[in-house]
């Protein structure tokens, strides 16, 4: 192999580099998000497990029927009726962007930029 | 018949046809949804009628200048409950100006009827500009991602969750009701209503007619804010019952540039 | 054939550092900008373009300027073109990234750039104008390179090719026109609101863009001992001379329409220009300077251009002569064009429009990206040249 001192040092430093999360974080892992939920309120509009594995969908397609569609009826869930909106309904039970969003966006290293326009509740 | 004499009819035929194909498509490309056009000779209250789009609702306005002329106080009123409402920011630096609602010149707003000889009121007092709610908004044409788009209601939407911020609306909005989030407006919203969102930098907005209240069965903040002085009244042009029609057909009103085909939905009595 | 770019003598190596070090400054200016916002430029809501969008306007011009070349070349079987209907080529390539970057560099939300993907809007002509440069970018990509490669084989490229060379051609002519839809399409503003804009884009971007090739042939003549050969020059100066004319025979009939009418709207963006507009006692003229230097070149170039013994006798003066009617229509479109035509403002006030230091690097720093890709192209294309003559 021609310049194989080269090449070789190469692959290697190109190799330790594709995977600095993997060695930075070795062993160790940090736990689990532990989002706040609501005391007050029991229910929300869909199921625990798919509002969190979907609710990222729900909001998009909330904005599309409100903004776009001029769709803004509440939706009724059991009989209690909930607008489709982040700020004048999700926001009003969990209280605290930071101790629910946050928690999990953070741990998951996603940056949502719902909160670039709409406002969290103050805390 | 030579050949050559044959293939030219055809290739003439096949042009025709391909022309007058063509001009349909253009039609229905820029007017979005293929307007009915008006025949010669009608009155122009009817050709305006048969221009605007189909449905059961158009909310329109009219905006009475003598009464912002006699109290300009009531100008304050509107352009504050509308800035305060939808968190339009107020910047120290006139570069970064953002406005949905404003007072100027009678002049300013209606360039097309320059007067030399203007009374003295129409020279000196001020009045209220908005987005006009087109019915045929150059706006909408111009946008690449339908950030910007038409209710079926009239009114005239942003989508700033869409908004790519190119301002090619803008420079089509032939009455400058646009503005452009130049900065991140946050920090210059002197109070912030937590019922609504503000914006985010990058994006373009305007007035909404207050299609959040006005959708729920709501009147627009400016109009709230002037209350019973009937400045502003707001009101569905589709219906022929309703305040607005009557007051439209009691007073004579004019509209902002009117020649260039857009059909504002917001009348002013002069 | 990329190596050949990368084997060059001190001087190719000291000018691509030059630029490297325009590009690299405009790299800090548009991070400042991104995290402020466009805040950082002069625009303001009332003209709402700067020079971003006019040098992309331009440039669009420049990029379809090379149609000139290819066109003779391959309909009308112009053998003198032969050598440097590449050189049109790769301009066009150079220039549109440069259009690319000024636009990403305009928008407020660059990282939303996808959304005209996403949802299609075909009656926004801006949405077209992406179909169009696109289609032109692939087109010269493929041309261009597929050519080459025939070229340095020394065989003939494959006939399928051929299909595309000429479907580039009505491309380019789409691209200019296109890009003249996105103005004289909107209603209320005046100056942009005529049926000649388009024609005109046409005739200065077939002056601008093979002025700027025949600078380039005569500097790689000196630089790189590439002769594009007299007979290609000679047809490319006349091509330059009547395009060149064609639009100042359009700009006075702007003039002509504007003030022979005399409508206060149709002359204001004119008046602004050219004399400066009188408002409320202020005179507005910050654009005037600009549009005499406009005339002035324009004259300069087309003097030194048709006069035979400055054109013939001397590439020094030839050379003048092109830059000076590249720099009149650079002058003309992208300055004057698109920042008169937001005065007066929809509300018939005046404001006047100053780029700022950090706008203007990155302005700059595009340009300097464009002639880096340009130099490497060229570079690419006059190795392949000297491999075959070897």
């Amino acid at each position: 192999m021609y310049d194989s001192g080269k090449i070789i040092p190469g692959l290697i430093i190109f190799v330790l580099f594709i995977t600095i999360p993997i060695w930075y974080n070795r062993g160790g892992g940090t736990e689990p998000p532990q989002p706040v939920l609501p005391k007050d309120a029991k229910s929300c509009v869909l199921p625990v497990a798919e509002i969190r594995a979907k609710h990222m969908q729900l909001l998009n397609v909330w904005r599309d029927e409100v903004l776009r569609d001029g769709q803004r009826a509440a939706i009724t869930v059991d009989g209690k009726k909930y607008p489709k909106s982040l700020m004048l309904n999700c926001m009003k039970c969990h209280t605290s962007k930071k101790q629910f969003c946050d928690t999990c966006h953070t741990y998951a290293s996603v940056r949502p930029y719902c909160w670039d326009c709409h406002l969290a509740p103050v805390e | 018949m030579d050949t050559n004499r044959r293939n030219f009819l055809k290739v003439a035929g096949l042009t025709t046809l391909a022309g007058l194909g063509g001009t349909a498509v253009v039609d229905r490309l820029v007017t979005g949804a293929g307007v009915a056009q008006a025949s010669a000779g009608e009155s122009h209250d009817t050709e305006q009628a048969a221009l605007a789009k189909p449905g059961a609702t158009r909310y329109g306005m009219v905006i009475d200048i003598k009464k912002f002329h006699q109290d300009p106080s009531l100008g304050e009123k509107a352009v504050h409950a509308c800035h305060q409402t939808h968190n339009v920011p107020h910047f120290p630096d006139k570069r970064d100006e953002i406005k949905w609602i404003w007072m100027t010149n009678f002049e300013n707003a209606f360039p097309e009827q320059a007067n030399l000889y203007q009374n003295e009121e129409s020279a000196t007092k001020k009045l209220p500009l908005m987005c006009n709610h087109c019915d045929n908004p150059p706006c909408v044409r111009a946008c690449p991602t339908k950030a910007t788009f038409r209710y079926d209601d009239g009114i005239v939407g942003m989508d700033y969750h869409r908004c790519i911020g190119c301002r090619f609306c803008m420079a089509a909005c032939p009455y400058g009701s646009r503005s452009f989030n130049w900065r991140d407006p946050r920090p210059f919203i002197e109070h912030i209503n937590h019922d609504y969102p503000t914006r985010t930098r990058g994006v373009v907005e305007k007035c909404n007619f207050c299609v959040e209240l006005v959708q729920a069965g709501k009147l627009p903040v400016c109009v709230e804010a002037v209350g019973d002085s009937k400045a502003l009244v707001f009101g569905n042009l589709n219906d022929p019952n309703s305040e607005i029609r009557k007051i439209l057909k009691e007073k004579h009103t004019i509209q902002r540039n009117p020649s260039l085909g857009t059909l504002p939905s917001v009348f002013y009595i002069v | 054939m990329f190596e050949k770019a990368l084997k060059g003598n001190n001087y190719y190596w000291m000018w691509l550092a030059f630029l490297g070090f325009f590009i690299v400054v405009a790299a800090c200016c548009y991070l400042r900008q991104y995290f402020y916002g466009l805040g950082l430029t002069g625009m303001t809501r009332d003209v709402s373009w700067g020079i971003y969008i006019s040098q992309f306007t331009f440039l669009v011009g420049v990029a379809a300027g090379g149609v000139m070349l290819v066109l003779p070349y391959y309909i009308h079987n112009f053998k003198a073109f032969g050598r440097i209907t590449i050189l049109g080529e790769f301009l066009a390539i150079a220039s549109l990234l440069m259009c690319m970057m000024f636009i990403m560099a305009d928008l407020g939300q660059p990282l939303r750039g996808l959304n005209v993907l996403f949802h299609p809007t075909p009656h926004s002509m801006l949405f077209w104008d992406m179909c169009v440069l696109w289609g032109y970018l692939l087109l010269n990509v493929l041309c261009g390179w597929v050519i080459l490669t025939a070229e340095r084989k020394q065989t003939h490229p494959p006939k399928w090719i051929y299909f595309f060379v000429y479907l580039s051609i009505p491309f380019a002519f789409s691209i200019h026109t296109v890009t003249a839809m996105l103005y004289c399409g909107l209603p209320g503003r005046h100056f942009w609101l005529s049926a000649i804009i388009a024609p005109r884009f046409l005739a200065s971007a077939f002056a601008a863009g093979p002025a700027l090739i025949v600078v380039m042939a005569l500097i790689l003549k000196r630089v790189a001992n590439f002769d594009a050969g007299k007979e290609a020059i000679d047809k490319i100066v006349t091509i330059i001379t009547y395009a060149a004319i064609a639009n100042m025979f359009f700009v006075c009939l702007e003039f002509f329409v504007g003030f022979y009418s005399d409508i206060p709207g149709h002359k204001h963006t004119l008046q602004y220009l050219f004399f400066g507009l009188e408002h409320h006692g202020h005179i507005y003229n910050n654009l005037v300077p600009f549009m005499w230097g406009f005339l002035l070149l324009f004259l300069v170039g087309i003097f030194l251009l048709a006069c035979p013994r400055t054109r013939k006798q001397s590439d020094l003066w030839l050379g003048i002569g092109c830059a000076s009617i590249f720099l009149a229509f650079w002058l003309d479109k992208g300055i004057g064009f698109v920042l008169g035509g937001f005065v007066p403002t929809p509300t018939e006030e005046i404001v006047e429009y100053y780029p700022t230091f950090n706008e203007i690097f990155i302005t700059i720093g595009v340009w300097a990206a464009g002639f880096f890709i340009l130099t490497i192209l060229y570079k690419i294309a006059i190795g392949v040249e000297h491999e075959i003559e070897a």
